[in-house]
């Protein structure tokens, strides 16, 4: 053995055992799970729509408040507009906070769309909150927000 | 690269709204998952879905891993004139699967 480096002794491992055993959340904290956090989610939101305020109102974000199983789970976003050439819904973006990723889907309404409405299915990997954002043709932005139960949720068997 | 299923109705009257549905079997594997023997498995979704009507667009969307698999998307559109609407889907291997649906408007 060379003098640079010294092995730990049993008396030096042991006691870093009961330290670390004393401080309890430590190595708790080594195995969290990579979820985004409501933090991620603003981050994300931040990214997509800028610094520009966000109202509530006119998005209608509809989601069952009780999932069973968040593998698949319905979901589905309108808008109040008229949809007309000049006063329309450009895109609604919909985020959660706690799947791996805090983006869930982005949809573009384009110059055929009747309504600001659109459905379908997404995963959720706990208990959380939804937010669907909606950016109008003027340049505002709507939101709705949602707190949903997940009982069985997605991915879980992976972390 | 997969199968579709598309909900067009037929006919309509000119100025209708009409819902569409699609739906497509795919994976929508997120890249958080791993196999037996503990290696990650690589993403692979449908990170864009298009749909057009005569040419000009309806609906489009950018999709992540928090869609689930076999992507369901609804949405409306106006029965303005007789033509196609068709759909594309993109996967992150490049795959692209298209389909299209006829209508007539009276």
């Amino acid at each position: 053995m060379t003098k640079n480096y010294r092995l730990p002794t049993r008396r030096a491992v042991l006691a870093g055992a009961s330290a670390a055993g004393a401080l309890g959340a430590v190595p708790l904290l080594l195995v969290r799970r990579a979820l985004a956090t409501p933090e991620k989610m603003q981050a994300a939101i931040k990214s997509v729509i800028g610094e520009a305020p966000v109202k509530k109102g006119k998005v209608t974000l509809d989601i069952p408040p009780l999932v069973e199983n968040g593998n698949t789970v319905a979901m589905s976003v309108t808008v109040e507009s008229p949809m007309t050439a000049t006063d329309r819904v450009k895109v609604v973006h919909v985020f959660n906070e706690k799947n791996p990723q805090p983006n869930v889907i982005d949809a573009h309404f384009g110059p055929r769309a009747a309504r600001a409405a659109f459905s379908t299915r997404i995963r959720l990997a706990d208990t959380q909150t939804l937010v669907a954002i909606a950016e109008m043709s003027d340049g505002s932005f709507w939101s709705d927000s949602i707190d949903v139960i997940v009982t069985l949720a997605a991915c879980l068997e992976y972390n | 690269m997969a199968r579709t299923l598309i909900n067009v109705p037929p006919k309509a009257k000119r100025g209708q709204v009409i819902e569409i549905k699609t739906l497509i079997s795919h994976v929508m594997e997120t890249g958080y998952r791993r196999n037996e023997v503990g290696a990650m498995v690589p993403r692979d979704i449908i990170n864009t879905f298009v749909c057009t009507y005569n040419g000009e667009e309806v609906f489009r969307t950018g999709l992540h891993p928090a869609i689930a698999a076999n992507p369901f998307i609804s949405f409306f559109a106006v029965a303005t004139e007789s033509g196609k609407f068709e759909f594309k889907w993109t996967d992150d291997q490049g795959n692209v699967e298209t389909a299209s649906a006829a209508i007539t408007v009276e």
